[in-house]
C-alpha cells in the first residue's frame, strides 16, 4: 500500500467515523513543470507539486463532498467531517449510492520515464526549438507570441467503505506555440501543438512548422460571401465538435432533458461516415486509466455506429437511475471536484480518403481550420450553434485563398447526418476534452460572411 | 490581514529564493475556503466545501521568471518552494530588503457567508426554483447554483513589501429551460459581488424569474438573420463586448510581444470622441474589485480611453518595469499555483448621453443584442466572436421578434471605431475571464451601446 492509498483509506475511515454511512476518498499527488519561451529566451520556468484528497460521504441517500490540501492526520479528519456535514444538507435521492468494487485490468505504460530523465535544460531546449523552427521558416513569420512545454506525472489512489481500492500513475506532456505572421497589412496567428506521455514523444520541429504554416496560410484572409456549401472540418475543429457531441451523450444531460440526443437512443442520428467511440483504455489516449474517477473499470463504448445512437455514457449514479451498469465514465478535474459523467477519450473512426481526396470531394466549399466562441455560441440543450471561424476556400477541389471573420451555423444532429466522409488520418487533439479524430467532410453548412 | 506568514519567515524565504541570484523575489501565500451547492430537478445536490492552502515563490533574473508552488504554509513548505524556484539560477547571492508591513483595508463584508447555516443557502436555492417555475408551466427545468469563496492572501517581496488582503465573493446563478412541443430554449442569469451574504438579502429570486423570462421569450424566437447591420448592445453584461474587443488588447503582455492590434497606438484616436472607458479595481463591492492586486499593488482606476483616444495600457509588475512606468495594479493570478499576469478588474464604457429608445428608433433594420453567453478574441489579429443569449430584430426603429442562435463577429479596431452612440443607463455585471489557462473574476459594464455595422451570423437560410 502506497502512502497515497493510506491517505485515501484514512479519509474513508474518518468520514464513517464522523457519521457517514458510506464514504469514498480520491487522493492525488502531482508533480509538473512548465517552460514558456519567447524571443529565444526562457520567459518562465515553473516547478509545481500539489496533492490533495476529496471525500464523498453518503448519509442514507444524501451525498456530500469536501476536499482539501492538508494530508496530515488532523487535516484529513477535518475534511472528512466536512463531507459528512455536507451530506446532511443535500436532499434525499433514491439513486445516490456508493459504487461497488469491480475487478479492473492493469494498464501499463501510462507513465513515461522520459519525463524524469529529461532535465529542465533539455525540455527548455525543446520549447526553444519549437519557437526557432517557426521563426526560421519564412521572413513573413514575424514572431512567436509564446511557445510552451509542459509535463506532469500524477499518482491517483481511490478507496471506499464498499471495498473499492485502486491506484495508478500516469504522465502527460504537451508543447504548443502561437506563431505570428504578417502580410498585406495584417497579422495572423497560427497554432501548432503536439501531445505525448513524455518529451521523447514530441517532435518540436513539426510543432513549430505547423504553427508557422497555419499563420502563413492565413495572410491576406478576407471575409467570404455568405452561402450554404460543403465544409471540411480539420482535425482541431472536428475535435471541438466531437467534444460537444460527447457532452450531449452524457446520461446526466440526457436524463435531465438537457441534450439534443435525449429520446434518440437506437435512433438514426448520423450518417454512416461518422462513427464515434469512447475508449478509456486506448494506449495513446491522454485520459486513459485502468478505472474511472469513482473506481469503475474504464472500457470501450460504441456511441454512434452505422448511423445509430448505440449508447449514452454513464457513471454509477446515472446508471442507477436506469437500473443498468456504469460505462466507467465518471470523471473529475482532480481531487477538487465531485465525479460527474464525461467522455474519456473520444475516438472518431478514420475513413479512407486523404485530405486531398476530401477536398476534391468537397469541390467548391470551405476548409475550416479554426473555430472561436464555442462556449457561448453553442446551445448544449438544443444543439443549435453559430460559431466564429476561419480557414481556406476550396475551389475546384483544391485549397484556394484564406478566409476569416465568418460564422458557421447549424444544429449538431443535422450536422452529423450531413457528414459525408471522414479522412484516413486521425490525430489526438486537446480540444473538446481528449479527442482523436480525422478531418470530416460535411455535405452542407451555412456560412455567414459578407 | 497579513497573518498567513510571519514576516520573519517571509524574510528568510525571500533570502533563500535569492540564494543563487535574481533581481526580484516574491512569496505569495494563500488560504482558500469555499462552499457551493446546486438545485437541480428540485433537489439540493452537489453540496461541497473546500479548504486549500499553499504558496508560490518566484525569482526574476534577466528576462526569466523562475516559479515554484507548493501546498501548505509551514515554514518548511515555503522554503521548499524557494529552493525549487532558485534551483535553476547560477548567479551570485542577493540580499532582499528588510520587510516593511503595509496595511491594506480589505473590502467590507457585512455578513460572512461561512457564518450563515448551510440550510439557509439551500433554502435560498429552493426560493430560486419556485420563482422560476412560477413564471409558467412551460418552464421544464431549472438549475440554480450558490457559491461562496474566501481568499486570504499575503504578499512579500524583495523590494521590502509585506502586505495582504482578505477577499470574500458570493455568487448565485440561475438557468431555466423552457419547452413547448418540440421547441426547447434556455435562459440564464447571475448575481455576484465581492461581498458577503448581504448581497442575497434583497430579492435574490429576481435572477431566477429573469432567467425563466428569457427562456420563455425565446420560445417565440425566429432564426437569427445573417449579414452586416447596425447592432444595439444592451447594458451591463453587454460590456463584455468592450472587455473582449479592447480590454484584452490593452493588457501590456500582449502589447509588449507585438501580439495586440493596439501596439503603438497610445495617444491615438481609436474610437469616436463620445467614448470614455475605464478599468477600475476599486469599485465598492464589485465582483472584479480587490484592495490590492496579487502582487500587493493597490488597485486603481485607470482611464484607458479618453474622448476616443487610447490613454493607457494595463500593467503588472514586470510589464511595467519593462516599459519604465508604474504598475496599474492589474497583476492578477487565479491562485498561488499561477504566475501573475496583466488582467482586467472591472472594465467598462462610461455612461453617455443617449437613451436606449433613441438609439433603437434610429435603426431601420438591425439587431438588438441584449445579453451574451460570452465571447472570445484573438488580441493579435483583433478577430472576435460573441454568442448572443438574448437578441431581437430591430425593424422600422422598433424592437420586434426575438431571435435564436445569433453570433456577432468582427474585428476590434473596426468595431470599436464604429460605436456611434453610448447610453446613459449604465450598470455592471459579473463575469469569469479566462486567459493563459487562468480564470479570474471580472466586472463588465456599460449603458446601451450602438455599433454602426457588425456581422451577425445566424441560422436563417
Amino acid at each position: 500500500v502506497t502512502e497515497l492509498s493510506a491517505v485515501a483509506r484514512r479519509a474513508v475511515e474518518a468520514a464513517t467515523g464522523a457519521g457517514a454511512g458510506d464514504a469514498e476518498a480520491y487522493a492525488s499527488r502531482e508533480g509538473g513543470r512548465q517552460v514558456r519561451v519567447h524571443g529565444g529566451e526562457v520567459e518562465s520556468l515553473t516547478a509545481a507539486t500539489q496533492s490533495g484528497v476529496g471525500v464523498r460521504a453518503w448519509s442514507g441517500n444524501r451525498v456530500g463532498y469536501a476536499y482539501g490540501t492538508d494530508l496530515s492526520e488532523a487535516g484529513v479528519a477535518a475534511n472528512a467531517a466536512r463531507a459528512a456535514e455536507a451530506a446532511a444538507v443535500a436532499d434525499e435521492d433514491t439513486y445516490a449510492a456508493p459504487p461497488q468494487p469491480a475487478e479492473f485490468e492493469a494498464l501499463p505504460g501510462l507513465s513515461d520515464p522520459s519525463i524524469a530523465e529529461w532535465e529542465t535544460g533539455r525540455v527548455a531546449e525543446l520549447a526553444l526549438t519549437v519557437e526557432r523552427t517557426a521563426l526560421e521558416s519564412d521572413p513573413r513569420l514575424v514572431g512567436v507570441e509564446v511557445a510552451v512545454y509542459a509535463d506532469s506525472d500524477e499518482q491517483v489512489a481511490i478507496a471506499s467503505s464498499t471495498g473499492v481500492a485502486g491506484e495508478y500513475e500516469a504522465s502527460s506532456c504537451y508543447a504548443y506555440l502561437q506563431a505570428l505572421a504578417e502580410g498585406e497589412g495584417a497579422r495572423e496567428t497560427g497554432l501548432g501543438f503536439g501531445l505525448a506521455r513524455g518529451p521523447r514523444g514530441l517532435d518540436p520541429e513539426a510543432i513549430g512548422a505547423e504553427g508557422a504554416e497555419r499563420a502563413l496560410s492565413m495572410i491576406g484572409a478576407q471575409k467570404p460571401q455568405s452561402r450554404s456549401c460543403p465544409v471540411v472540418l480539420d482535425e482541431t475543429v472536428a475535435a471541438s465538435f466531437a467534444g460537444l457531441i460527447g457532452g450531449g451523450l452524457s446520461a446526466k444531460a440526457v436524463q435531465r432533458g438537457r441534450s439534443p440526443f435525449a429520446d434518440r437512443l437506437e435512433a438514426e442520428v448520423a450518417s454512416d461516415a461518422f462513427v464515434l467511440h469512447d475508449d478509456g483504455r486506448d494506449p495513446q489516449g491522454p485520459a486513459s486509466a485502468p478505472f474511472d474517477a469513482e473506481g469503475v473499470p474504464r472500457r470501450r463504448t460504441a456511441l454512434i455506429e452505422g448511423g445509430r445512437l448505440g449508447s449514452f455514457l454513464y457513471d454509477t449514479y446515472s446508471a442507477n437511475r436506469e437500473g443498468r451498469s456504469s460505462t466507467g465514465s465518471a470523471a473529475r478535474q482532480g481531487y477538487r471536484s465531485l465525479p460527474s459523467v464525461s467522455a474519456s477519450n473520444l475516438m472518431v473512426a478514420p475513413g479512407s480518403l486523404s485530405l486531398e481526396q476530401l477536398l476534391a470531394q468537397a469541390g467548391d466549399g470551405v476548409l475550416v481550420t479554426d473555430v472561436a466562441g464555442l462556449h457561448s455560441g453553442v446551445n448544449p440543450v438544443t444543439g443549435v450553434f453559430s460559431v466564429g471561424a476561419s480557414g481556406r476556400i476550396i475551389r475546384d477541389g483544391a485549397l484556394a485563398e484564406p478566409v476569416r471573420e465568418f460564422t458557421i451555423a447549424g444544429e449538431l444532429v443535422a450536422m452529423l447526418s450531413a457528414v459525408s466522409a471522414a479522412g484516413a488520418e486521425a490525430r489526438w487533439v486537446p480540444f473538446g476534452g481528449s479527442v482523436c479524430t480525422p478531418p470530416l467532410l460535411v455535405a452542407e453548412m451555412a456560412i455567414s460572411g459578407s | 490581514v497579513s497573518g498567513l506568514v510571519d514576516p520573519a519567515v517571509a524574510e528568510r524565504v525571500l533570502a533563500r529564493a535569492l540564494a543563487n541570484g535574481g533581481r526580484f523575489a516574491e512569496v505569495f501565500a494563500e488560504r482558500r475556503r469555499g462552499q457551493s451547492m446546486t438545485i437541480d430537478e428540485q433537489r439540493i445536490e452537489s453540496v461541497q466545501s473546500g479548504a486549500e492552502e499553499g504558496a508560490g515563490v518566484r525569482v526574476v533574473e534577466g528576462g526569466t521568471t523562475y516559479f515554484a508552488h507548493v501546498d501548505g504554509l509551514e515554514p518548511a513548505d515555503l522554503e521548499r518552494a524557494a529552493d525549487e524556484a532558485a534551483a535553476a539560477l547560477r548567479s551570485e547571492r542577493r540580499e532582499p530588503r528588510p520587510l516593511q508591513a503595509r496595511e491594506t483595508t480589505p473590502l467590507p463584508i457585512e455578513r460572512r457567508p461561512e457564518d450563515v447555516p448551510a440550510e439557509r443557502k439551500a433554502e435560498l436555492l429552493r426560493e430560486l426554483d419556485e420563482r422560476a417555475r412560477g413564471k409558467g408551466r412551460e418552464i421544464a427545468q431549472f438549475t440554480g447554483s450558490y457559491a461562496e469563496a474566501r481568499r486570504e492572501v499575503t504578499v512579500a517581496n524583495s523590494d521590502g513589501l509585506f502586505t495582504g488582503d482578505d477577499r470574500t465573493r458570493t455568487r448565485i446563478g440561475a438557468q431555466a429551460v423552457a419547452r413547448r412541443e418540440g421547441t426547447v430554449e434556455t435562459g440564464a442569469e447571475t448575481l455576484g459581488a465581492h461581498r458577503g451574504f448581504e448581497l442575497l438579502e434583497d430579492d435574490p429570486g429576481g435572477i431566477a424569474a429573469q432567467a425563466a423570462g428569457k427562456a420563455l421569450t425565446l420560445l417565440d424566437a425566429v432564426p437569427a438573420p445573417s449579414g452586416s447591420m447596425p447592432v444595439v448592445v444592451g447594458g451591463g453584461f453587454g460590456g463584455v463586448l468592450f472587455h473582449e474587443m479592447t480590454g484584452h488588447g490593452l493588457e501590456a503582455d500582449h502589447i509588449q510581444k507585438g501580439a495586440s492590434v493596439y501596439t503603438g497606438k497610445l495617444g491615438e484616436p481609436v474610437a469616436e470622441p463620445l467614448l470614455n472607458a475605464f478599468d477600475d479595481g476599486r469599485l465598492p463591492g464589485e465582483w472584479g474589485s480587490d484592495a490590492i492586486d496579487d502582487e500587493g499593488q493597490p488597485t486603481q482606476k485607470t482611464q484607458v480611453i479618453e474622448d476616443g483616444r487610447l490613454t493607457s495600457y494595463l500593467y503588472d509588475h514586470l510589464t511595467a518595469e519593462r516599459d519604465d512606468v508604474a504598475s496599474t495594479g492589474n497583476g492578477r493570478r487565479e491562485s498561488f499555483r499561477h504566475l501573475p499576469i496583466p488582467r482586467m478588474t472591472n472594465t467598462y464604457i462610461a455612461p453617455g448621453e443617449a437613451t436606449p429608445e433613441e438609439m433603437i428608433a434610429e435603426v431601420e433594420r438591425g439587431f438588438y443584442a441584449v445579453s451574451f453567453g460570452g465571447g472570445q478574441v484573438d488580441p493579435a489579429t483583433g478577430d472576435f466572436v460573441f454568442g448572443v443569449s438574448e437578441g431581437y430584430l430591430i425593424e422600422g426603429g422598433k424592437v420586434t421578434r426575438p431571435c435564436r442562435g445569433a453570433t456577432l463577429i468582427g474585428n476590434c479596431l473596426e468595431a470599436l471605431a464604429a460605436i456611434d452612440a453610448v447610453g446613459d443607463d449604465f450598470f455592471m455585471k459579473t463575469g469569469i475571464c479566462g486567459k493563459g489557462g487562468q480564470k479570474v473574476p471580472v466586472g463588465t459594464g456599460q449603458g446601451h451601446v450602438r455599433v454602426r455595422a457588425m456581422t451577425v451570423g445566424g441560422t436563417e437560410r
